[in-house]
């Protein structure tokens, strides 16, 4: 007994990730393919319970394999793909101004009519097939109202703030320097001369 | 030292912002966004009960939409998908349009105020068949309002209301192809022919499909064309021969038929008859040699021919006026005006109206019309009328004059290309006067306003306009930025048009003559647009030039068309048409002493010709014979080959702008387990900054850059269709990169577990790719970049100072250069449907890449999210380098969609165009809709932002003239108080 219950845990942990729900409905035959039922829902604010009529939102679109077939909300937010052959499809939403994570929809061959569903982004499975946006999305940036910081960091402010440190604050330093030490300083700067080109490259630095 | 902090600072705040962002009062400022349908289909006019003056139309561009009849303006727009083909257009239970599309198996209903999708139903079927949407008037099932559908070999009764299928009948068995539905009063009449001689007839209860009768009757011949409803119990089709008109008459389910000879009705015409798919009331129009004939039938089935016109165009379906009366417009041509006359179906001799437009004749011949009427003030009938034209644009026409046109060719582009525009000279005013000086100072200190925040909202309106309307960007000359183009654009009618990238306006544009259908090229197609002559300095009293190639059929083996375009005037300067085919067009790097680029067009009989037909052509090409190598791609047969011109063609007819050529070498894949579904090589004009890229430990790469390069990707044969069709262990994807002259696999990769589609993108030393991985059911998007490895020795500073390197060695094909490539993967959220790349004049600024997504947007994404060099802990050195953390998936950050809130639907391609100004990159995007911007990779760097305010820079430097003046009075009066101490 004790060398199963791994095996057995990781397989209730690989259940979870799949949870298992019918929602789609096998028609005539299964040559002719099943159907995948689902719905949009966008909620009027994110993180709210309020939830906004999808087909007046904007022109939403499902889209069933990158473009394969193309198709609308009704007025309450669902939609169908008939006629989807058994296998493992991919289910977009487009909607301007949402964010939708792609859905992975699994219609299986064995047991007719038993589709399982997963967020691709979050692997996330879905118990029922009601797509929600993961967010908004806000396609302009928002002009900051006016105010002194911003001026103050923008390039001419720090620009602006440099030259009033040393405008104000190195007289105050040369003030404070001994008159004797200032001299040996120019002194040595003098001395010092140019500096040399070769002392810049990369190359030469580092063969020194 | 404060140079250096300087600069730290600067380039913190280049490097803060990855994204390219848009505020929302700056949409329009750059970019324009137009909004097309395509070609018009289908047309219902709103009935008069609904009162709104609209009209929905359904395209060629599977888009089904409601326009405003005084305008033009689309109130609502729904683009289906790309197979999903609309075959009828109705309007149903007074509130619904129905649409019937992917060959009779989606019926769907839309609210008409407002395009709402109400239902959707789909009526499977087995059989590919013709499809018909019939909506019978007053014909109810259990208080249903009743929509007949034939499609996919069945006929489908459909609720209007909800879209229930209350009963269908299945006609598949039958080998029948089912031409018309006919109700009269509860039974439904299927008509149809067997074998196209045999004409059949089921009568089915309208209630519950109950078969009640069925009667067939044999005609002594076949049939040419279709049955064509005359009245409710009558049809005329011609026979075989078409010569013969044959009327078929149903009464209560039985046939008869009688025939009449084109030539008793009218002496003079001989020729192949078409009849023409008009609904006409006890009436048909007939096609023979230019002529339209229109013919009545009588109630006893005896033809009478009513008119004959010459240069016929068009004839529009009936429309009832009133209760028993019919109208139905035709037009003809006839001293450059267009003549419309709108008639009585019973009362021929009597006009109801008669017009005549003139309509551009750049806008071609009509090809549809529809008729509306409408109740005048004083009771009177007046009419409009809806044309089609030959170049896809759309007209409506009331009281002889154009009321609105759209020019919907515009959603079908094929290829585009640009053309700079003329130089301003001097004297010579082009655009609009300049402002005046106060005028600029009060534009100014109305943004400065705006900027502090004190603006009114009148203020604030009066700055938004003022932005939009700039006359700068919409001037007809090249500005120095050269942000101003002309897009030069061809569309599938055959129709060039260029469109200014200021304002998107349509400078010129021109149906191509040699686009037309002919006798000898009876269904040309426009291909490919390129650049023909750009002429610079010594050749610049010439306008540039561009050329197109077209063929005359949909396949390969029909004859080239060659015409070429002045891009200033939009007049055809000359057109060709060879008698070789084009399979492929090569511009090659060489131009002639007026600046016309030289071309390859291979045909597909081994033959390489080159334009333009000049000696001096020749002999430039003579000169770089050995040097020229192109590469075809064999995607059957799974084989690349390349090529090289060997002499001259060896043939009957002597022509020394013909080569044989041979090849050089061939790259043959394993067709059972790899199949080429994508290729993508470099862009031949773009341009490389540097060769060589710096590491963070002041180590150098080398890019390994080359003109020759090709990238492949090649799937599992069972792989190579849609998501969903294939399990993973089933599925691979290998990559190649190829080298055009040699024939060199530089690298190769395969991704286990992948599958198509590939989308590419070539640029530089690197390649990203677009791929569905099945294992973890997302998309992902890899980049691969090239290195040289044998210029890696070239490090040292000494070895430059003293010349022991090889940077100068020729970068030749020949030599085998080791490269290693690098590469990584990421997953990225959406389906594609484009990828491109910013491009810019030098090659300096930082590269992004342009992605169009499933949902028609485009996000613009920084290269520096595909980089090998990416890591999950990018040290301090690689940090300061750029790098960004690594992470599974590409993030898609919203401010960075370039097409911010718009769409641009149905989009197909994107097109990027440098400007002059380093920093900017033109992009434009098509595909139903049209939308064109200029974006900066690395934020305008090198020029100030349009909204720079030079109020404040005028008033600081104001400020700090007084400010001098202030301190230098201060200061005097300090010294004099100082000396009088």
């Amino acid at each position: 007994m004790q060398p199963k219950s791994p095996l057995l845990l990781l397989l209730l942990l690989s259940l979870q990730l799949f949870i298992c729900f019918a929602f789609a409905q096998s028609t005539t035959g299964s040559a002719e393919g099943y159907t995948i039922y689902g719905r949009v829902k966008i909620p009027s604010n994110l993180g709210t319970k309020d939830y906004i009529i999808p087909g007046k939102v904007s022109n939403v679109k499902v889209i069933l394999n990158g473009g394969q077939r193309v198709t609308f909300l009704r007025p309450d937010g669902y939609f169908s793909f008939h006629n989807v052959p058994a296998g493992t499809h991919l289910i977009e939403v487009a909607a301007l101004g949402y964010f939708f994570s792609p859905v992975r929809v699994d219609v299986s061959a064995r047991n007719p009519g038993k589709i399982q569903a997963a967020l691709t982004e979050s692997r996330r499975g879905l118990t029922e097939f009601v797509l929600e946006p993961l967010k908004e999305e806000q396609y302009y940036e928002i002009r900051e109202p006016f105010s002194i910081m911003s001026i103050v960091k923008s390039p001419m402010g720090l620009m602006v703030g440099f030259m009033l440190i040393v405008v104000f604050l190195m007289p105050k330093l040369m003030e404070n320097m001994d008159p004797e030490e200032m001299r040996r300083a120019q002194e040595e700067m003098r001395n010092q001369g140019v500096p040399s080109l070769a002392s810049m490259l990369p190359g030469a630095a580092r063969s020194n | 030292m404060a140079i250096r902090v300087f600069l730290i600072v600067l380039l913190f705040l280049s490097f803060t912002n990855l994204t390219y962002s848009l505020y929302e009062d700056q949409v329009g400022l750059m970019d324009w966004h137009q909004k097309y349908i395509g070609k018009v289909k289908h047309a219902v006019f709103h009935t008069q009960k609904t009162g709104r003056k609209r009209v929905l139309v359904s395209t060629e561009e599977n888009v089904v939409a409601s326009l405003d009849l005084r305008h033009g303006e689309i109130f609502w727009r729904h683009v289906l998908g790309t197979n999903d083909v609309i075959d009828g257009l109705d309007i149903a239970l007074g509130k619904y349009v129905i649409t019937l599309s992917s060959d009779g198996s989606i019926l769907r209903a839309w609210n008409l105020p407002d395009g709402q999708m109400v239902w959707e139903s789909s009526l499977p079927g087995s059989k590919a068949s013709k499809s018909i949407l019939y909506i019978p008037k007053n014909l109810k099932a259990d208080k249903d309002d009743l929509i007949l559908v034939y499609g996919k070999g069945s006929l489908n009764a459909v609720s209007g209301v909800d879209g229930e299928v209350l009963w269908k009948k299945d006609f598949s068995g039958e080998s029948i192809e089912v031409s018309h539905i006919i109700q009269s009063s509860d039974v439904i009449y299927v008509t149809g022919f067997v074998d196209s001689s045999k004409i059949s007839v089921y009568g089915l209860n309208a209630k519950n499909g109950e078969l009640l009768e069925n009667n067939h009757a044999a005609l002594p011949f076949g049939t040419f064309g279709e049955l064509l409803s005359v009245s409710g119990d009558m049809f005329v089709v011609l026979d075989e021969m078409r010569s013969k008109i044959v009327i078929v008459h149903l009464r209560n389910g039985e046939i008869s038929y009688n025939q009449k000879h084109i030539s008793d009705l009218t002496k003079d015409l001989a020729g192949q008859a078409v009849i023409l798919p008009s609904r006409l009331p006890g009436m048909f129009a007939l096609n023979i040699n230019s002529y339209v004939l229109l013919i009545k039938v009588t109630n006893q089935g005896e033809l009478v021919l009513v008119d004959k016109v010459n240069n016929g165009a068009a004839v529009s379906d009936s429309l009832s006026i009133s209760e028993d009366e019919h109208a139905f417009a035709f037009v003809h041509y006839g001293d450059n005006k267009i003549h419309l006359s709108v008639k009585n179906v019973n009362d021929w001799n009597h006009d109801l109206l008669k017009e005549s437009i003139v309509i551009d004749h750049q806008k071609g011949k009509i090809d549809k019309i529809f008729v509306n009427n409408y109740v005048r003030t004083d009771r009177s009938h007046g009419f409009r009328a809806l044309m089609v034209m030959e170049d896809h644009s759309l007209l409506l026409v009331q009281q002889g004059e154009i009321v609105w046109s759209r020019e919907d060719g515009l959603a079908s582009v094929v290829d585009v290309t640009t053309s700079e525009l003329p130089v301003q000279k001097e004297g010579v005013s082009v655009a609009k006067v300049e402002q005046n000086l106060f005028e600029w100072l009060k534009g100014h200190m109305l943004k400065l306003k705006g900027t502090l925040m004190i603006a009114s909202p009148d203020d604030l309106a009066a700055i938004q306009a003022l932005r939009l309307r700039s006359s700068e960007k919409s001037k007809m000359t090249r500005d120095h930025n050269g942000f101003r183009k002309l897009l030069i654009v061809l569309t599938r009618a055959g129709k060039v048009f260029a469109l200014h990238t200021g304002d998107g306006r349509v400078v010129w544009s021109i149906l191509l003559p040699s686009l037309h259908k002919s006798e000898a090229c009876e269904n040309p197609v426009g291909l490919h647009i390129y650049q023909w002559q750009v002429p610079h300095h010594h050749a610049l009293d010439e306008n540039p030039s561009v050329l197109v190639v077209g063929q005359c059929g949909p396949s390969l083996s029909t004859p080239a068309v060659l015409s070429f375009i002045d891009a200033y005037t939009g007049m055809e300067l000359k057109s060709l048409s060879p008698a070789h085919t084009a399979a492929q067009v090569i511009p090659l790097p060489h131009t002639d002493s007026t600046e016309q680029r030289l071309h390859l067009i291979i045909d597909d009989k081994q033959h390489a010709y080159l334009y333009p037909r000049t000696p001096e052509a020749i002999d430039i090409l003579k000169h770089e014979f050995s040097n020229v190598y192109w590469y075809s791609v064999d995607a059957d047969n799974g084989v690349i080959r390349g090529h090289a011109l060997k002499s001259n063609c060896i043939q009957e007819a002597v022509d020394e702008y013909c080569f044989d050529f041979r090849d050089l070498w061939s790259v043959v894949f394993p067709s059972e387990s790899e199949k080429i579904i994508a290729t993508m090589t470099r862009k031949s004009n773009e341009v490389v900054h540097t060769q060589a890229k710096v590491m963070t430990d002041y180590d150098v790469m080398y890019k390994y850059i080359s003109k020759n390069l090709l990238f492949v990707a090649n799937a599992a044969p069972k792989a190579a269709g849609e998501i969903g069709t294939v399990i993973p262990e089933e599925a691979w994807l290998v990559i190649y990169i190829l080298d055009t002259v040699t024939g060199r696999i530089l690298h190769r990769m395969t991704h286990h577990g992948c599958q198509g589609p590939v989308h590419a993108v070539f640029s530089e030393n690197w390649v990203v790719y677009h791929y569905f991985n099945l294992r973890a059911h997302r998309y992902e998007m890899s980049v691969v970049e090239i290195y040289d490895q044998s210029r890696a020795d070239n490090k040292d500073v000494w070895r430059f100072v003293l010349g022991k390197h090889n940077l100068t060695s020729p970068v030749s094909s020949y030599s085998r250069p080791e490269v290693i490539a690098k590469s990584q993967s990421y997953f990225f959220t959406h389906s594609v449907k484009a990828i491109e790349v910013t491009s810019t004049a030098k090659g300096i600024t930082s590269k992004q890449l342009l992605i169009g997504t499933i949902g028609d947007q485009v996000l613009a994404l920084d290269k520096r999210f595909l980089d090998p060099r990416r890591t999950v802990n990018p040290s301090q050195a690689e940090k300061e380098d750029g790098i960004i953390p690594l992470t599974d998936s590409l993030p898609i950050i919203p401010q960075s969609y370039i097409t911010h809130a718009l769409k641009v639907e149905g989009l197909r391609g994107i097109v990027t165009v440098p400007a002059k100004l380093e920093s900017t990159s033109l992009v434009f995007a098509y595909g139903v809709d049209l939308f064109f911007t200029q974006i900066a990779p690395s934020r305008t760097y090198d020029s100030l932002t349009e909204d720079f305010s030079y109020a404040l820079l005028l008033l600081t430097i104001v400020a700090l003239v007084a400010a001098i003046f202030v301190t230098w009075v201060l200061s005097e009066r300090k010294d004099l108080q100082d000396k009088w101490r």
